[in-house]
């Protein structure tokens, strides 16, 4: 084990992976001459090449189609999106060419590419760079969608998206880069996709919550331990697919499910996540499940508007309260 | 860079070429027209593209790839899958949404797809196809092959930001891949004036420093040496290519466009005919005497059996099992 950055974890990912199979290669803006806009590629043109750690245009429907396109040739495109919000110009690739090349192919070409980059709120990025990116990519059948919330996942899921034999949509955090914590040192650890985490066990109440929020919950989860609230914490690491497994046995265990997300909650995934524990788990239930979301608005610039457009600890708090009657 | 604009002086054909070029055209023609009867019969749904009138594109195009370049297109893809040498019974029953299609049924008239005869694709989102044709190319310079990519659209993905985007890259990187305009002169019931700010779309070349022609697209022999001398500098390393084709839709966009003449006069139509693709390359063989009337007629009649084959074959494949609903979404 190592202790080291959420970005420097990212680094070794894509170092050990490039050094592995020559396939891989990196594509994006500033990711070479400039290291990286938030030096996640640190380093990489000086060990891999230009051949390997291309710079791009602004371009990112041109650049993620090329990339889409060398992985149906059977290169494995590691495209990096500045911010993920930048996808949005790239949404008709990925959704039209790349989620739905080997259904339409009837299996003839899949389409390995990994598209990675920071999304969510931030610090002060306003509306059109905090956006909760993830809703836009895990309704479309043949996307994998993960959001890594420690240093170890982003290692351990990452180079598990490479090795991906579909496309990935993997978020990251500008606002988790620098948090550091013990990554696993074996050029061979991966995690796979589709498996949550249980962060904390507790007995109560199940609270689900990915990236900052998980973040957020464990600190809501230690202030109500001290008034004897139980709470276990559900990581779902994978958006999808979902590990609906573990999501629905812990709340099998507590009969109490609330799920906090960053993003605007009109069919947002918590949407999805309490749905399908009223389909698979209502007759445990104690109680109904709740969700705290971030507010229906755009991101605001304003320090004091961004902190209430994001849920904070204080309305987890309170739902928690309210799902245990408490 | 070398941006002319061609004036091609028809090359001599030999008797072989004459008949392989003169039986994909008619190969496609007629394989169109029976798309046509088998759409009005209800056993094609969808919409349905036809490309009647611009088989010397795909044919000459072909006529100067090797079999293990690539080719991609859009949704009026039948001529260029048929041309890169696809099974008609099988690209008929994937028309026919059944199980034997070259796509297992689930894609349909526009995005038929072949592996095994390195055809990319048809692509229905105009325009989304070029940055994948460059990813193509990037693919196999990176691989240090020496294939190329030949790449059709219409002329109305010319205003799309991702021909731009496509051009660009291809040039910057210098990229093996060809981008073949079939200009037909209408996106749909666009006509070409109304859509372009510059209407000689081969001259989009010289905005991005690559080679750039204009060819007859109804002379199958000229498109051939055209896209020719664009595979030789994609093979020499000397990156991209335009290429403007101009040729003529005499079908409508779609079946749900029968009469095609909202938009354009039937008189024009009727001019257009007149140049047929594949009326002037049989007429010029035949006055060369490079084939014989007789020679002609047994490639249209073994054609014909051809594709009453591939409509017996659509028809006795059967529907796709219902499990493929939800297989091949993912690669294990």
């Amino acid at each position: 084990m190592s202790v080291m950055t959420y970005r420097e974890a990212l680094n070794l990912a894509l170092r050990e992976e490039m050094r592995r199979d020559p396939r891989v290669f990196l594509l994006g803006e500033e990711i070479g001459v400039y290291d990286g806009a938030y030096k996640v590629t640190q380093g990489l043109l000086k060990e891999f090449g230009e051949r390997r750690v291309m710079d791009t245009p602004i371009c990112e429907s041109g650049f993620t189609g090329v990339a889409i396109g060398a992985a149906m040739l059977g290169l494995r495109p590691v495209v990096e999106m500045m911010t993920f919000n930048f996808a949005i110009l790239a949404l008709d690739q990925i959704v039209n060419s790349a989620a739905k090349m080997s259904y339409m192919s009837g299996g003839q070409f899949n389409v390995p590419i990994v598209v990675r980059g920071p999304g969510g709120p931030a610090h002060q990025l306003a509306a059109q760079h905090s956006q909760s990116m993830e809703s836009y990519f895990y309704h479309v059948p043949g996307l994998k969608v993960v959001r890594p919330s420690t240093p170890e996942d982003a290692k351990g899921l990452l180079k598990s998206a490479i090795r991906d034999e579909n496309p990935v949509i993997f978020i990251e955090s500008e606002t988790l880069y620098g948090i550091k914590g013990e990554v696993p040192d074996d050029a061979d650890f991966t995690i796979p996709l589709g498996r949550a985490k249980i962060r904390r066990e507790g007995t109560d109440v199940t609270v689900i919550a990915y990236m900052g929020m998980m973040y957020r919950a464990l600190e809501t989860a230690e202030a109500l331990a001290q008034e004897g609230i139980s709470c276990e914490i559900v990581d779902p690491r994978t958006l999808r697919p979902m590990d609906i497994e573990t999501l629905i046995g812990s709340v099998r265990k507590t009969h109490r499910a609330v799920v906090v997300e960053a993003g605007a909650g009109f069919a947002g995934m918590g949407s999805e996540i309490v749905a399908f524990i009223t389909e698979n788990a209502f007759d445990d239930l104690d109680a109904p499940v709740e969700r705290v979301t971030g507010a229906n608005a755009p991101m605001p610039y304003a320090k004091n508007l961004e902190q209430a457009k994001t849920p904070s600890k204080e309305k987890i708090i309170a739902a928690i309260r309210r799902v245990c009657y408490a | 860079m070398a941006q002319a604009k061609a004036i091609t002086v028809a090359p001599k054909v030999d008797a072989e070429l004459a008949r392989r070029l003169l039986s994909q055209m008619v190969l496609i023609r007629r394989f169109e027209e029976k798309a046509a009867e088998m759409y009005a019969l209800g056993k094609i749904g969808g919409f349905l593209h036809l490309y009647i009138g611009e088989e010397a594109v795909a044919v000459g195009a072909t006529a100067a790839l090797r079999p293990d370049d690539y080719a991609i297109s859009s949704y009026r893809e039948h001529g260029h899958c048929l041309a890169k040498g696809s099974d008609p019974r099988r690209i008929m029953a994937e028309l026919f949404g059944r199980r034997d299609g070259l796509s297992k049924g689930r894609g349909g008239s526009m995005h038929l797809f072949d592996k095994s005869k390195n055809f990319l694709g048809g692509h229905a989102i105009v325009g989304a196809h070029l940055p994948l044709a460059a990813g193509a190319a990037f693919a196999v310079k990176y691989q240090g092959g020496d294939q190329v990519v030949v790449c059709y659209f219409g002329d109305g993905a010319v205003p799309q930001g991702e021909f731009h985007e496509s051009l660009n890259l291809a040039a910057l990187w210098k990229l093996p891949v060809i981008y073949l305009c079939e200009n037909n002169r209408y996106a749909m019931g666009t006509a070409i004036h109304r859509a372009l700010a510059q209407t000689e779309i081969w001259r989009y070349a010289e905005t991005y420093g690559i080679a750039g022609e204009a060819v007859d697209g109804m002379d199958v022999l000229a498109v051939r040496e055209v896209v020719g001398r664009a595979v030789e500098r994609g093979r020499r390393g000397q990156g991209p290519s335009l290429i403007e084709a101009r040729t003529y839709r005499f079908r409508g966009h779609s079946m749900r466009d029968p009469s095609a003449a909202i938009y354009r006069t039937k008189e024009e139509v009727e001019r257009e005919k007149q140049r047929d693709p594949i009326a002037l390359f049989r007429g010029r063989c035949l006055k060369d005497g490079v084939l014989t009337e007789g020679e002609v007629k047994t490639i249209e009649k073994d054609i014909n059996d051809l594709v009453d084959e591939a409509v017996a074959f659509a028809d006795a494949s059967p529907e796709p099992p219902l499990e493929w609903l939800t297989t091949d979404i993912f690669k294990e």
